[in-house]
């Protein structure tokens, strides 16, 4: 693992046909360190996790992970630096036509040279860490929300990326599921020293989580700094944000 | 349309190259060949079944009146060895299949599913797209197959029916004025129809952008263009076949 930044934004923009989604985004992410990304609706908090992993390219700017840059980057070299960071999606996003041991294997087998008895350990072990050892047979239809949520972490986690992405890891959840989440969210990020890169509405959720608050508003970069930075920020939407 | 046409073909060559490279897929390609062949098993067999029983019924009535009720078994055999199975079996699969491909792979577009093998470092378009369309390709022909001889045994009931000929007889005279030409390159014609309904159904699936509103659009879209596609490429296919056995133009 390199010294520097794990991960580093420079002057990004994004648009999709003439609507700009991100504009002239920088920002920068230490190993170990969890930031979290606040704004309203429809301004891009999704986009920039979607840049960072590389499933969407930016039009302008640069993407470094862990001192690479992967704005240009051919497939066989996108696909190694992928290996080091994790995707938890909104909705989870589990293969619906395979069981959730097979979801978790899924990576394990196609990446990894590891024989079916270390993986199935791996599985096992990663299940139980989320509350879900009993359920390795269950089909992602037959699971809660919550359990989902879990499911998606623990697909996430099992590669043990350096790097966790995080879309909404409270959306559609009860308060007390989502604090579960951040709970796992939190052991994985002092157990591992894993960067965390949260998407989230909900404040409470960022301020258990969150080293730094980053504050999006319409495709720019708003605040950047510590709870109390933003809670003095200049502008008025992120006083807003974080004191919800 | 020619646009769209454009990205079809590329898509399909795409799939064409990405299947000859590593990894081959081989688990998928051997769960979506269950999926499209052994599922389509029944719906085929049954519309052979009916379809040679019906044809032999309406053949039966205009034959009777020539005096030529011997001849039912050969133009059966030769009716759906030489086009209608082949066409009906495609016209089928990419009802089902078509249908289905489309609505699997938009669904899992609108639920991120394929943004989720992406970033687990897996080529979504190698894993996905290339083993349905191998499935579709291999699986049409021994459909097919399944559905002539379904086609012959519904004919051979109805006749039996009728007139009480014997399995043995009935068998030897559909076969009578039968060639390999008449034979083989009909069935293999439908790898071609295979390939074609994977492609297209892989494509308006793979690349819609509409969220939950795309999954019905891809799934009708993808047996509407399908369809279509096998009619057309089938009257190309049989002025190729024409040109290669001219013996079969005979007929």
């Amino acid at each position: 693992m390199s010294d520097g930044p794990a991960v580093v934004l420079e002057h990004v923009s994004k648009s999709f046909g003439h609507k700009p989604i991100l504009q002239d985004v920088s920002f920068h992410v230490h190993p170990g360190e969890a930031l979290c990304i606040l704004g309203r609706s429809g301004t891009g908090k999704s986009v920039t996790l979607k840049l960072i992993i590389s499933l969407l390219k930016p039009e302008q700017g640069q993407i470094w992970i862990e001192g690479e840059n992967i704005t240009r980057l051919h497939a066989a070299d996108l696909s190694r630096v992928r290996r080091k960071m994790g995707f938890l999606f909104q909705s989870a996003a589990l293969f619906d036509s395979l069981t959730l041991y097979e979801n978790l294997a899924l990576p394990l087998v196609r990446l990894t040279s590891k024989s079916s008895a270390e993986i199935e350990t791996i599985i096992d072990r990663v299940l139980r860490d989320v509350g879900l050892g009993n359920d390795r047979e269950r089909m992602p239809a037959e699971l809660s929300g919550g359990m989902r949520k879990r499911a998606g972490l623990a697909r996430a986690l099992v590669l043990e990326p350096r790097i966790l992405l995080v879309d909404e890891p409270s959306s559609g959840l009860d308060r007390i599921t989502a604090s579960e989440i951040d709970e796992l969210l939190l052991k994985e990020k002092v157990a591992r020293r894993t960067t965390l890169i949260v998407v989230t509405h909900d404040v409470r959720g960022a301020r258990r989580l969150a080293d730094r608050i980053a504050v999006l508003d319409h495709g720019r970069l708003i605040a950047d700094g510590t709870v109390e930075d933003v809670q003095h920020s200049e502008h008025e939407i992120a006083r807003s944000l974080i004191s919800e | 349309m020619l646009a769209i046409a454009g990205d079809i073909s590329l898509f399909g060559l795409r799939a064409i190259t990405d299947a000859f490279r590593r990894p081959f897929e081989l688990a998928q390609i051997r769960r979506q060949l269950a999926e499209v062949g052994s599922k389509s098993l029944p719906l085929i067999v049954a519309s052979g079944f009916a379809l040679g029983a019906v044809l032999t019924l309406h053949t039966r009535g205009t034959l009777v009146t020539f005096g030529a009720t011997a001849w039912i078994p050969t133009v059966q055999a030769l009716a759906f060895f030489v086009e209608i199975g082949p066409l009906v079996a495609g016209l089928l699969m990419a009802g089902r299949v078509g249908s289905g491909i489309g609505a699997v792979l938009s669904n899992m577009r609108a639920t991120e599913q394929i943004d989720a093998i992406e970033s687990l470092s897996i080529d979504s378009f190698k894993f996905l797209v290339v083993p349905r369309i191998i499935a579709c390709t291999l699986a049409l022909p021994p459909l097919t197959l399944f559905l002539d001889f379904s086609a012959l045994l519904g004919g051979f009931a109805s006749e039996y029916a009728a007139s009480g000929l014997s399995f043995q007889l009935y068998i030897s005279r559909a076969f009578s004025a039968f060639d390999w030409a008449n034979f083989y390159p009909p069935t293999l014609k439908t790898a071609v129809f295979g390939f074609a309904i994977g492609t297209i159904s892989a494509f308006l699936g793979y690349t819609t952008d509409a969220g939950a509103d795309g999954v019905g659009r891809a799934a009708t879209r993808g047996v509407v263009v399908s369809s279509l596609v096998i009619i057309l490429v089938d009257v190309l296919l049989i002025k190729f076949i024409f040109f290669i056995f001219p013996e079969t133009a005979a007929l």
